[in-house]
């Protein structure tokens, strides 16, 4: 009855690692409540998943042919199926694209309570508490999420993958497909892989990232002319993809690629959590940002409030 | 085709936020508001749709400070109708107390499209596309960044992480969280929303859902904890080269 449940997000065959973050997460929420960690988990043939998921006690599966890919209308059918069999009390949902169609359709069909963007949640004195990172990481907000049940969507990354990756064999309870799977609004036509981009951003050494901050489109030259001289490539954050004005691979971030050069050099980048997902496990972060408030200072390793119009122009003339 | 865009507005992130005296709000007095970007995307893509297969584009908010200036934006762009909902709204307004508004507003309503930004930087309780999709009992997909309509139906692109995408066929009606339009939304110059203001008007319908509920209840405010990163280079632009330039040599990267 007041079992912690999480929704085992998997892409392509493998879980990502939002799932064993969730999973590590809800291992210490049950421990906190004395009571069961159970893993929702829907697809078609997942019986070869299961033991990566050990962390559970119970994996609870729902196995049709609409759940083989994600599909909103198909995957909010099965999960509510779940949340009515488990009846949990937490549903840890991660704040992925996948559970961004999730959360907060359970909420409003079950009328459940929902906190978002949430980088942090536990129980206090019997009390579930969550902090989320509001307002682009710059301020963050402590909430109290009162009923029998609640949904929790949580920012990719937030907590270690590591605590929720233990190989098992959870006992597994499959549950009848709801009828409506049959009598679909929303259907799943194909998945489409990224275009090879020019450049494999996440095999770069270096690379001098973009934000909002560089202003327009004309101003990219110059950015491309210091990522020469440092032996690296241009990448980005959402806006300036959603702009057009540099192609998809070149994306850092949740909708993007996560990256792990030795130098990220983040230029007028306020730091999103999204972003930060991204970018996060880089070697050395060295972000230049005219606003001294911007969240990227708090990640990165050095940090300038200044004018990248002025410094950037200096730094390629000392590079030679 | 008629598609329905809901248009919010958000605190500018450009701007200091203060706390207010609370502890549980923004400081609101001083707050400068832009529109949510992802609205701004839904919006172009809707105008792009418009010219791609006809009909109109309906541009929609809540009533608020500056709303009527945030609909005769839409019009000048390209909006045919502008709606402003009306009704006594829980403060402070969450996603789930939103959607219900326009839920209700938009309930018999002629449309087969409601495209709206796939999120906002406020929404601490979900997102107001996918929550109101469910109170209309119509589908969704979140996160899209194509839309095309052809016999009745959508076909859209959905982004996962690492650039992969799902491509879902979808009945209409649906809502549609969009997270970039195909192209730059457009600006509206200022004589143009002048001339909107002129000859568009704003009809009005009242909310007959303004239930509060399914949010967290917010305890406290606070700016994330500074100091423990970065350290900060001070100085001149040729200072501060000297220093990057300095630091990558001791890290063996030039």
């Amino acid at each position: 009855m007041s079992d912690v449940l999480v929704f085992a997000e998997h892409l392509q065959g493998n879980f990502t690692d939002s799932t064993f973050e969730l999973l590590g997460k809800g291992r210490e929420l049950a421990a906190a409540t004395g009571d069961h960690l159970v893993a929702a988990l829907l697809g078609n043939g997942v019986d070869d998943m299961v033991h990566q998921l050990g962390a559970a006690d119970k994996v609870v599966a729902v196995e049709h042919d609409q759940l083989a890919e994600f599909n909103p209308e198909a995957h909010t059918l099965a999960l509510k199926a779940v949340v009515q069999a488990v009846n949990p009390a937490i549903i840890l949902i991660p704040y992925t694209s996948m559970g961004m169609d999730l959360a907060s359709a359970l909420s409003a069909d079950l009328d459940i309570p929902l906190a978002s963007y949430v980088a942090d949640v536990r129980v206090e004195d019997g009390k579930l508490v969550t902090v989320s990172q509001m307002y682009g990481g710059k301020v963050n907000v402590e909430s109290e999420i009162a009923g029998n049940q609640k949904i929790v969507s949580v920012l990719a990354g937030a907590f270690p993958a590591d605590a929720g990756k233990k190989e098992g064999s959870p006992a597994v309870e499959k549950l009848d497909p709801p009828a409506e799977l049959s009598n679909l609004r929303v259907s799943f036509k194909q998945l489409i892989e990224p275009e090879g981009g020019d450049v494999d951003i996440t095999q770069q050494d270096v690379l001098v990232s973009i934000g909002r901050g560089i202003q327009s489109e004309e101003n990219i030259p110059m950015v491309e002319e210091l990522a020469q001289k440092l032996g690296g490539a241009v990448s980005a954050s959402r806006p300036i993809i959603d702009n057009k004005w540099l192609p998809k691979s070149r994306q850092v971030g949740k909708s993007g690629l996560k990256v792990k050069p030795k130098l990220y050099l983040a230029l007028g980048i306020s730091g999103a959590p999204e972003h930060i997902e991204g970018m996060k496990d880089a070697e050395l972060i060295i972000a230049i940002n005219s606003d001294p408030n911007a969240p990227i200072f708090e990640y990165a390793h050095y940090g300038v409030v200044g004018d990248l119009f002025d410094i950037v122009p200096v730094l390629k003339e000392k590079l030679g | 085709m008629n598609i329905i865009v809901p248009l919010r507005q958000v605190p500018d992130l450009v701007e200091d936020l203060e706390i207010d005296a609370s502890g549980k709000d923004l400081d609101r007095e001083w707050l400068k508001y832009k529109i949510n970007e992802f609205d701004d995307h839904a919006l172009e893509e809707a105008l792009l749709l418009k010219e791609d297969v006809g009909g109109t584009v309906t541009a929609m908010a809540l009533d608020g400070d500056d709303v009527d200036k945030l609909l005769f934006t839409a019009a000048a762009k390209g909006a045919d109708k502008l709606i402003k909902v009306t009704g006594d709204f829980p403060q402070p307004l969450s996603s789930h107390a939103i959607a219900r508004a326009l839920a209700s507003a938009i309930q018999g309503m002629d449309y087969q499209l409601i495209l709206i930004g796939v999120q906002a930087v406020d929404e601490l309780d979900g997102q107001v596309g996918v929550l109101l999709a469910h109170y209309l009992g119509v589908p969704h997909v979140s996160v899209v960044t194509g839309v095309q309509v052809t016999n009745g139906k959508a076909v859209v692109h959905k982004e996962y992480a690492g650039g992969v995408m799902g491509e879902f066929e979808v009945t209409l009606p649906a809502v549609l969280g969009i997270q970039a339009a195909r192209q730059t939304p457009r600006y509206a110059p200022v004589s143009r929303v002048r001339m909107a203001m002129r000859k568009s008007t704003i009809e009005e319908v009242s909310a007959s859902d303004t239930a509060a509920g399914g949010t967290p209840e917010i305890r406290k405010l606070f700016k994330p904890e500074k100091g423990a990163g970065a350290q900060m280079l001070d100085g001149s632009p040729e200072e501060v080269a000297e220093k990057i330039v300095s630091i990558l040599k001791e890290k063996g990267i030039v």
